[in-house]
């Protein structure tokens, strides 16, 4: 073998297929099966000690599975094909005493990118990433939220076709996350697959296309963000209207949940009995909202691991 | 910014990969100011030994020396030097061997240049000899092959510097490992390139800098040497020299690839002297063997064929001139069969150990599939 880096084009799509995985007599993955789409973001959910940092380092190659298969463009994945994923580990690691672009650099450049170009790509995704100023700073010296962004360069230097980054938001602040989370977004819609996980239930609702909820080694629900939430939804409404909403309990097919003057909450046999509420409504006075209750992230992400 | 569906690379080379690694190594050393400053103190102590032993050699005291009365015209008048005026030659090859003087002068009459020559017990004394212009014929009454106290000097030097080399590279070679896979680098670098240019990289960048320190080292003693005058202990040493940069090149790839087995192991830092430690002894072992059993040439000369401890023992024996020329090439051949099998089950161990975290990775686990 005369190179090591030659690269091939897929098409990017990732496949996870019957993943198993087991520490001694303690199955922490248990047939686990979802895709990673070009094109989107997928957030990857789950508790602490859920299975998800043994499922990305599988992908990986990081860690053998015992079972089950990762394909990437519809085939195995390989050794060969990892130069093609951008990782973030859980664990944070640079070279402690490397300076922030030196070390994106050598990453770039261990990819086959000439010096030059892995400078210039280098420097411009830390720009992108706000770290403009600490290029030819040690990672030691850089805040905790700063390295995060430097180990986050190092994963999209080399412009991977599959993004699996572990916690990527997990030490960022606000504004930080932002910037992350623009970055990210800029590199789906150009194509990468990109799979993340994170606690923070409210950024992955934000920003991801799909999700995947892991529990106990098993995933538990996997799809699009709106499939997910149209499956999760109950026939939940609510209406704010100036007049006195007292008259909806008695209303056929209705079920209240909450009520306070005009403000009332209920459940819906089906549609049509909503939208007669809503005719009646109008007839008793202004109406101000009228709303179909959508779950939150959080919320269905706590029914479906019970 | 291109799109990541059209890369825009063509591809690393095994050799391109190697040789990134490589300068990266070198580089990160040479920013290192600890790396520099023990570097400049070893220089230091090697400079300082070169011009200690220089002075004291030309501050010796008298050379008491015994003469007839043929042969004090000779030398009358000379500096440095003690006469004892005899009755007859008896005379002064007696007080040679009650130790009462270094060397006796007695009259030669067959030798036609000086008319005398010199009588010494086991060596001639330098000091005496470098006044003539010509060396007068020496006559040694119990001659030995070489000076031992030079002989155990030369077997410390070359020990001490093959020691500390090794193991302080061998040293640095494990904690970068240990490093990388402590902070996660590894997990990053595998997925660009394969464990095997991950691991020729360090070695190779490794040994560039221990050769470079080595040559510096030998640099410093020949300047030093000539600086002072001691052409005569430099004329003994060049070739064991050479010898000893040659075997220290492919002793220590031998060492280095060990001791990135050793580091790939572990998973903290803290854990590093619990896989080192064989391959310490087995830096350490040659340098006390070769220390104690530098006269006894049966060891000497099984301590030139086993890699770990030729490139000590080998330069020690080419210095006393026990060696045959063809001995070196034979030690050389085996040392680097060894380097290539070392390498291969290094490389074994290190593919096998590198993404593996936590506890200690067992050897039998290391060197499977």
């Amino acid at each position: 073998m005369t190179t090591v880096l030659t690269r091939t084009t897929t098409t990017g799509l990732l496949e996870l297929e019957g993943l198993t995985k087991s520490y001694g007599t303690r199955r922490v993955l248990d047939d686990v099966s979802f895709r990673v789409e070009p094109g989107r973001l997928t957030g990857f959910v789950g508790g602490n000690g859920a299975g998800k940092t043994t499922t990305m380092r599988i992908v990986l190659g990081v860690l053998g599975a015992d079972g089950g298969s990762v394909r990437l463009g519809g085939h195995d994945v390989a050794a060969a094909d990892r130069r093609h994923f951008g990782y973030m580990p859980e664990e944070r690691g640079l070279y402690p005493k490397m300076k922030v672009l030196e070390q994106v650099a050598y990453l770039a450049r261990l990819h086959g990118f000439g010096k030059a170009d892995a400078s210039a790509r280098g420097e411009a995704l830390l720009v992108e990433l706000g770290l403009g100023e600490r290029l030819h700073d040690t990672i030691e010296s850089l805040s905790l939220g700063n390295q995060q962004r430097a180990q986050i360069a190092a994963a999209l230097v080399h412009d991977p076709e599959v993004l699996i980054l572990d916690e990527p938001f997990s030490g960022l602040d606000p504004l930080a996350v932002d910037v992350v989370a623009g970055v990210l977004q800029t590199r789906a819609a150009q194509g990468s697959s990109i799979l993340f996980s994170s606690h923070q239930l409210d950024v992955v609702e934000r920003l991801c296309d799909d999700l995947v909820i892991i529990a106990g080694g098993t995933i538990r629900a996997s799809g699009s963000r709106e499939e997910l939430r149209a499956q999760h939804s109950s026939p939940r409404y609510e209406l704010v209207s100036d007049a006195d909403a007292g008259w909806i309990r008695s209303e056929p097919g209705i079920t209240v949940v909450d009520f306070e003057r005009g403000t009332a909450v209920f459940d819906a046999d089906s549609p049509d009995d909503a939208q007669r509420v809503l005719r009646t409504a109008l007839q008793h006075g202004v109406v101000h909202a009228f709303t179909p209750q959508r779950p939150s992230l959080a919320q269905i992400f706590k029914e479906v691991i019970q | 910014m291109s799109t990541s569906t059209t890369p825009s690379t063509g591809g690393l080379s095994v050799g391109n990969g190697v040789f990134l690694v490589a300068e990266r190594e070198i580089g990160s050393k040479l920013r290192s100011k600890a790396f520099l400053i023990s570097t400049g103190i070893l220089l230091l102590i090697a400079l300082a030994g070169v011009l200690i032993g220089g002075f004291m050699s030309k501050n010796t005291t008298e050379t008491a020396v015994a003469v007839t009365s043929e042969t004090a015209p000779a030398v009358h008048g000379l500096p440095g030097l003690k006469l004892t005026e005899v009755a007859d030659t008896t005379a002064a090859e007696k007080l040679v061997r009650e130790g009462k003087v270094e060397a006796a002068l007695i009259p030669a009459p067959g030798d036609t240049s000086f008319g005398f020559e010199i009588v010494a017990l086991k060596s001639a004394p330098s000091s005496l000899q470098s006044m003539f212009a010509k060396t007068p014929k020496v006559t040694l009454l119990a001659p030995d092959t070489t000076n031992p106290l030079l002989r155990y000097l030369v077997a410390i030097g070359f020990g001490v510097v093959f020691l500390m080399a090794a193991s302080t590279f061998g040293a640095t070679m494990a904690q970068s490992v240990v490093e990388e896979k402590s902070t996660r680098v590894v997990e990053l670098l595998l997925a660009a390139i394969p464990a095997r240019v991950l691991l020729a990289g360090k070695v190779i960048g490794n040994t560039v800098l221990a050769m470079a320190q080595i040559l510096a080292l030998a640099a410093i003693a020949v300047v030093g040497l000539i600086v002072t005058g001691q052409n005569a202990v430099l004329e003994g040493l060049g070739s064991p020299l050479v010898w000893f940069a040659v075997f220290f090149l492919f002793g220590f790839v031998l060492l280095a690839s060990l001791f990135a087995a050793a580091g790939a192991m572990v998973s903290r830092q803290e854990d590093i002297g619990s896989t080192t430690m064989p391959i310490t002894m087995l830096v350490m072992a040659p340098y006390f063997l070769v220390i104690f059993l530098n006269d006894n040439p049966v060891a000497m000369t099984i301590l030139s064929y086993i890699p770990f401890s030729a490139p000590v023992a080998m330069p020690v024996r080419l210095f006393v001139g026990e060696a045959q020329w063809w001995e070196p090439l034979v030690s050389l051949v085996i040392l680097l069969v060894s380097c290539v099998v070392a390498i291969l089950v290094a490389a074994k161990i290190y593919e096998n150990s590198l993404l593996r975290m936590g506890g200690r990775v067992k050897l039998s686990e290391a060197l499977k599939g």
